[in-house]
């Protein structure tokens, strides 16, 4: 079987893998100690688009559904929020937070299934076709504040008869509070991409023909899945409303759709990994063109353009060739 | 409604429909024969509509600025399928719609550095400016007729060039096997690269016709774009015929539910789209 | 002779003004081996794919265990107990080998959506995945990524997956295609044990083999059946030598 070699390889590549993530994981939760708030909430704001990307991944890079909507369900995540909170009291965080998952499971669910049966190409215009269905009625209706959208006046409570045990109008306590969110679905989506429902996404989308030659009801893991994206965006919009204090209907843009698509494949697809770093990777090219031009949506154009052409693999690829040439083998996720 | 009020809401909805089939038989012609996406299709209409802007203040005729964009809009046809879409013909549709959302923002930003971002209207060319006399009170712009018409016309020239010439062959020929037609000796690039350019142009002259009713603006690309999708999810992909009676029936479903239902306007289309979708999942004239 | 437990009834399958299968009556039974022959274009495949669902039936019935199933999708042929190999090697080949069986095991799992426990803690299902890989010979290979398999043992795998989940029926469909006179043998070995235990249809060109392991003959030409019978009919059979066998007797 394996030599010796490659196996103290491997393990050395597994070994130098645990030791970069302990290194991110202990910057990032000792990194508001030693920055000023701007920079809390700037890696708080990404830390949310991370939380958007490992939804799309599950849709995108696991289950192969590419969807150029899901900007949708961040929105009425997002929404539920804003809808939600009352003029003159903060909401309860412990019940508008899981409302706001369920709301976005809903919709996701209800659109799923429209658009689950659709293959291929179908289901990218299908999907941007229902988002934009979306945008049009937080857009133009007066259901969710037109285009002007919600502003809250509060950020939502944490109390739990009576007790709050943190603050989030607290900017440290907002970037701890989204890193346990961000690790616990993080940890989520391991787990079920391990479990036999996370190995029939991928199988879909490895050979979708001969899943259903084996039996499987795929129609149905493609709901699921859909509806498990969407739900995990809901939960990354009601976040972003909770530290900007207010929605509009920009969220559930195409522009949003396409952003988060574009994260993934800057971290690569079908990597957990990936979609964290993609989300980062985004957001400093994000904050680079802006700080360059006003017209940074150009360059963000340009870069994009060149991205597909010439590096198909995304950053993922590179870092994958990196580690050829020094160990000689990859290691799996 | 009475009859008359019934007849321009018609009129409206038969020209918005044909001007709609000109953008998505562009991109249907340019997904079905060479399988690829382009959300940059839009794009090719907003350019179409502001070169209309442009040239005509130039030149002062709308129709010279018209033929003058055709010519412009094949050379950026030709350009972009030569410089970015001949990479794409062998990558999956991720890529493909990654790469022509990056186009979508770097045509907006152009426009945006050389145009502006301001709403400007077109002028209607004398000739054609004035109205048809329905009753005492109402009255349709012949403008308006003259869209329908030439829109008409292109369909009846595409469906005869696609289906009874020998280019048409070739082209579907390529469609359906581009290695086989390659090693028969036909220059499958040749071909690709004038669909291509066919595709842009339709939208583009689409943007140019359409500019003196709907004026030039910003965020027209998108707006087209998204519709059009419907217009192919509707009425299946690679089929033209199907994109022409999908492109009626949302001409239809707008126009009128904007009359009969003013809140919900926008929201018809994509109502008729879901149900459709869960009627035929894969349009009503799939191509096989 | 017991009952058939796959029968089909005037199966007609047309493309646009082709008529690939005509009134085809086919039936299989448990214990037996069911060969169809024919020259290329003679609509096997055709028939193969309107068994198992990948095409649906122009008219025409399909019986399986008494039940009509011409309606039946594809993955509902599969879950009551019909396989289908492909002849065009259709595997998962990124997966490992393991993975490819288990993942065929794992369909007949009655409750699909268990999302925390790990798919490798699943013995029942794992065994099932070990034991296919064994009977098709690739006992050893599970740990290697399919698609680094060599040709023939791609086809193994083919027939593993299918055999892991544990079908009443087999479909194969020139399983032997592409294969050395090594794996050739060994596969015709396997058809042999597996035959006791199944219903099989197979599709096939090489003629030894088919001779070897068939208890009963169809020949196809032009989607319709020429003759169908033992192999010694058949082999004797004028009309079958004039349509297809040619000048190569067997």
């Amino acid at each position: 079987m394996r030599s010796g070699v490659a196996l103290v390889a491997k393990g050395q590549a597994l070994t130098r893998k645990k030791i970069v993530l302990l290194v991110v994981l202990v910057v990032l939760a000792l990194f508001p100690l030693a920055g000023a708030t701007f920079y809390t909430e700037l890696v708080t704001k990404v830390m949310i688009l991370a939380i958007f990307a490992l939804s799309l991944d599950l849709l995108v890079g696991y289950t192969g559904l590419v969807s150029f909507g899901h900007a949708a369900f961040f929105g009425v995540g997002a929404y539920t929020l804003g809808l939600l909170a009352p003029k003159y009291d903060p909401a309860n965080l412990w019940l508008t937070l899981p409302a706001a998952m369920l709301v976005a499971g809903l919709a996701a669910l209800a659109v799923g299934v429209f658009v689950v049966r659709a293959k291929g190409i179908y289901f990218i215009m299908v999907t941007l076709a229902f988002a934009q269905m979306f945008y049009f009625v937080f857009h133009d209706t007066k259901f969710g504040g037109g285009s002007d959208g919600i502003s809250m006046n509060f950020k939502p409570t944490a109390s739990i008869a009576g007790f709050a045990p943190f603050d989030l109008s607290n900017a440290t306590h907002v970037y701890y509070f989204v890193l346990a969110a961000m690790l616990a679905v993080f940890a989520f989506l391991r787990t079920l991409l391990g479990s036999a429902f996370g190995r029939a996404l991928q199988g879909i989308r490895s050979n979708e023909h001969r899943m259903r030659s084996l039996g499987f009801p795929v129609d149905r893991y493609k709901l699921a899945s859909f509806t498990i994206a969407g739900t995990l965006a809901g939960l990354a919009g009601y976040l972003s409303a909770m530290q900007f204090g207010f929605v509009n209907p920009e969220m559930l843009s195409w522009h949003q759709s396409g952003n988060v698509l574009l994260m993934l494949i800057l971290g690569g697809l079908g990597s957990l990994y990936g979609a964290v770093a993609g989300a980062f990777a985004f957001a400093a090219l994000e904050e680079l063109y802006q700080s360059v031009t006003t017209h940074w949506q150009l360059l963000l154009g340009a870069t994009i353009i060149a991205l597909v052409i010439f590096l198909p693999g995304g950053l993922a690829s590179v870092t994958r060739r990196f580690q050829r040439t020094l160990i000689g083998k990859t290691d799996d996720e | 409604m009475d009859f008359y009020s019934f007849l321009i809401q018609l009129l409206n909805a038969i020209q918005y429909g044909l001007l709609l089939f000109l953008v998505a038989s562009g991109l249907t012609l340019i997904f079905g024969i060479m399988g690829i996406i382009n959300l940059a299709h839009g794009s090719f209409y907003m350019i179409g509509a502001y070169m209309a802007f442009s040239l005509s203040s130039l030149t002062g005729s709308l129709f010279i600025a018209v033929v003058l964009g055709i010519a412009l809009s094949v050379i950026l046809g030709i350009v972009l399928e030569w410089a970015l879409f001949s990479h794409l013909y062998k990558r999956d549709h991720l890529e493909q719609v990654l790469l022509t959302y990056g186009l979508i923002l770097v045509f907006e930003e152009l426009r945006s550095l050389i145009v502006g971002n301001d709403v400007h209207g077109v002028n209607v060319p004398e000739i054609l400016n004035w109205s048809l006399r329905l009753t005492d009170t109402l009255s349709y712009p012949v403008y308006r007729l003259f869209m329908s018409g030439v829109c008409l016309l292109l369909a009846l020239l595409l469906y005869l060039v696609i289906g009874h010439t020998r280019v048409g062959m070739m082209i579907r020929a390529g469609a359906s096997n581009r290695e086989m037609v390659q090693s028969l000796g036909l220059n499958i690039n040749l071909v690709y690269r004038l669909v291509f350019a066919l595709g842009v142009a339709l939208a583009a002259f689409a943007g140019m016709i359409a500019a003196p009713v709907s004026s030039v603006y910003p965020g027209m690309g998108t707006g087209v774009l998204i519709i059009c999708f419907v217009v192919v999810v509707i009425g299946g992909i690679g089929s033209i015929w199907g994109a022409l009676v999908a492109a009626l029936l949302i001409g239809i479903a707008d126009t009128f539910g904007k009359v009969l239902i003013p809140e919900a306007a926008g929201i018809t289309v994509y109502l008729l789209m879901a149900v459709i979708l869960l009627w035929r999942p894969e349009g009503l004239f799939r191509r096989a | 002779m017991s009952d058939a437990i796959l029968a089909t009834q005037g199966l007609c399958r047309r493309f646009g003004g082709l008529m690939a299968t005509n009134n085809l009556a086919i039936a299989l039974h448990r214990g037996r081996l069911h060969a169809v022959l024919g020259p290329n274009g003679a609509g096997k495949t055709t028939l193969i794919n309107l068994l198992s669902g990948d095409l649906r039936a122009s008219s025409g019935s399909i019986r399986y265990k008494g039940e009509d199933i011409t309606h039946y999708s594809a993955d509902r042929r599969s879950r009551v107990g019909i396989g289908r190999s492909y002849q065009k090697t259709n595997i998962f080949p990124a997966f490992t080998a393991f993975e490819n069986c288990r993942l065929a095991a794992q369909s007949r799992m009655p409750r699909a959506l268990h999302i925390f426990a790990n798919a490798l803690d699943d013995g029942p299902v794992c065994e099932a995945a070990r034991q296919a890989l064994d009977a098709a010979g690739l006992g050893a290979c599970g740990d290697r990524v399919a698609s680094t398999l060599s040709h023939g043992e791609q086809r193994q795998l083919e027939i593993a997956m299918v055999l892991a989940t544990a079908p009443d029926v087999l479909l194969l469909d020139e399983p032997l295609a592409g294969m050395g006179a090594e794996e050739a043998a060994r596969m015709v070995e396997l058809l042999k044990k597996l035959t006791p235990g199944h219903a099989i249809l197979l599709v096939e060109h090489d003629m030894d083999a088919v001779f070897e392991v068939a208890n009963v003959i169809t020949v196809m030409v032009n989607g319709q059946v020429l003759e169908s019978g033992e192999p010694a009919r058949i082999r004797a059979s004028v009309a079958v030598r004039q349509a297809y066998l040619g000048d190569a007797a067997p």
